[in-house]
């Protein structure tokens, strides 16, 4: 193992994408997605997930260490290419280079949403609720903030199950690969639309 | 159409390994069904520049002059492609030609190809035969099989597809898409299939088959049009496999 490192390390960083990163990702929207229904069953919702079991654990475990990693290596790997999707401008390239650059927009995206909220709740300056979410989307440039912010990851995860299917050989030929571009297509469009839906409630009321 | 009788070439020269490029300009008579080679020859039989000076002819590298060999290789318009298969009368005026930048340059569009070739020795592109006794003739092919491997062995190690791909740079140990394509032929070689775990651990060292990152550009710039991005996903899962083989398996892989 000691020798092929890069491979385990690139392997290991495509794997916790999808698994932790990716699930929690889902199950992050889904469950904000209780605040469509109202505030109460927001509240319920929320509370339940703070108050999971040995929950600081698992916080460390399914989602602070895995998307410290890959955001590391994500950062490295943004660096070592020589994107050229001007000069040689087929959809794959452009898919590559937006892989990229919504990885970072959704670093910085994710730190600004940790800070504003988990780091805060922890300094015990606010608690988790649908009206914390509510007073920060009620600025206009929070709102765009968001939605920049849910678009970028929710493509990243999308194309990024591609790219994990490719990576590690499940996708060969140029028929399922292309298959599954669109299948990745239709995830991107349903789980922004579930991100997208909760913002809209949440700055709007409606 | 006084334009067709001339035509414009800008080339990006450079005397030596280590001097730094610059820029010049050409105007030479046109004829009808021309390549860019036969451009490069009109310079290098009269070196005289579009200001009408006397200048160095310029170099370049060819040798089959069919795109078989893959010596001639060199960005055209901003595509890198082959000199020898690349038809003036397809070309926007003026045309620009510049070395791949890729590879280190040895003196104007010529390259220096060198690591592609010390990456063959690395993933053992070839098929052991020798022995110190005639080991008689080896196991046959089945014909569908030989006909999928001779499209892969079309490859002609001319560096096009490491030129297109974001992830082959100075930045980077990647070797490049030809050569993680490669393995994948020899090791269908029934003979070669002997040394296959030894091609696929080169293929999961430092710059193998980790380096790739799916722009998938080599599959679209392949002169050969060899099916890239198909071979390197096999070699993901085949490399995959011989990882979790050397790490969970027993003393034979
Ligand atoms: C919500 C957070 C994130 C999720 C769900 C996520 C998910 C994924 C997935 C599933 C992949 C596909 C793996 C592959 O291509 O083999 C991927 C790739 C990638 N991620 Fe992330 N990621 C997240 C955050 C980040 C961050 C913060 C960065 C840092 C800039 C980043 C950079 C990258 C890069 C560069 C790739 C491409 C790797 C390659 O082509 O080899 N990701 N991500
Ligand atoms: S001279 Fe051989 S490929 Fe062009």
């Amino acid at each position: 193992m000691a020798e092929h490192r890069e491979f385990f390390y690139r392997r290991l960083h495509s794997l916790l994408g999808v698994i932790p990163i990716g699930l929690f990702v889902v199950q992050h929207l889904i469950v904000n997605h209780f605040a469509v229904y109202g505030e109460e069953q927001f509240n319920t919702a929320a509370n339940f997930m703070a108050n999971l079991p040995f929950v600081l654990v698992l916080e460390t475990f399914v989602i602070y260490l895995p998307i410290l990693f890959h955001a590391v290596l994500g950062v490295y790997i943004v660096f070592v290419a020589r994107n050229n999707a001007k000069r040689y401008g087929y959809l794959r390239n452009w898919l590559f280079l937006l892989q990229r650059v919504t990885g970072v927009i959704t670093l910085i995206f994710i730190a600004w949403h940790v800070w504003e909220t988990r780091v805060q709740v922890a300094l015990g300056n606010v608690e988790v609720s649908f009206s914390l979410m509510e007073d920060i989307l009620s600025n206009p440039f929070m709102v765009a903030f968001y939605i920049v912010g849910i678009l970028s990851t929710t493509f990243h995860l999308a194309n990024g199950l591609w790219g994990f299917a490719v990576s590690w050989g499940i996708l060969q030929s140029p028929r399922s690969q292309k298959v599954i571009t669109y299948g990745t297509l239709l995830v991107f469009v349903v789980i922004s639309y579930i991100g997208i839906r909760t913002i809209v409630k949440f700055a709007y009321g409606i | 159409m006084a334009e067709q009788n001339t035509i414009t070439f800008i080339i990006t020269r450079q005397d030596s390994p280590d001097s730094s490029p610059y820029k010049e300009t050409f105007k030479i008579p046109y004829r009808k069904n021309m390549n860019v080679i036969a451009g490069l020859m009109e310079i290098q039989r009269n070196p005289v520049n579009a200001n009408g000076e006397k200048t160095t002819p310029v170099k370049w590298e060819m040798s089959c002059l069919e795109e078989v060999c893959g010596a001639c290789s060199m960005v055209i318009n901003g595509y890198a492609q082959q000199s020898c298969a690349t038809l003036i009368d397809e070309l926007e005026q003026p045309i620009r030609l510049e070395p791949m930048s890729t590879f280190p340059v040895v003196r104007d569009l010529v390259v220096d190809r060198e690591r592609m070739f010390d990456d063959l020795k690395r993933i053992k592109a070839w098929i052991p035969i020798d022995g110190t006794h005639d080991l008689g003739p080896g196991p046959r092919m089945d014909e569908q099989t030989r006909q999928w491997a001779y499209e892969l062995s079309k490859c002609m190690t001319c560096g096009v597809c490491l030129e297109v791909c974001p992830n082959v740079n100075d930045k980077s140990e990647f070797m490049g898409p030809a050569l993680l394509s490669l393995p994948r032929l020899y090791n269908a070689h029934p003979t070669g299939a002997m040394n296959k775990s030894e091609r696929l651990d080169a293929l999961l060292d430092d710059g193998g088959v980790s380096g790739c990152g799916n722009s998938q550009n080599c599959v679209q710039a392949c002169p050969k049009g060899i099916p890239l991005t198909t071979s390197i996903a096999a070699m993901n899962r085949a490399t995959m496999i011989q990882s979790f083989k050397n790490f969970f398996g027993s003393d034979t892989n």
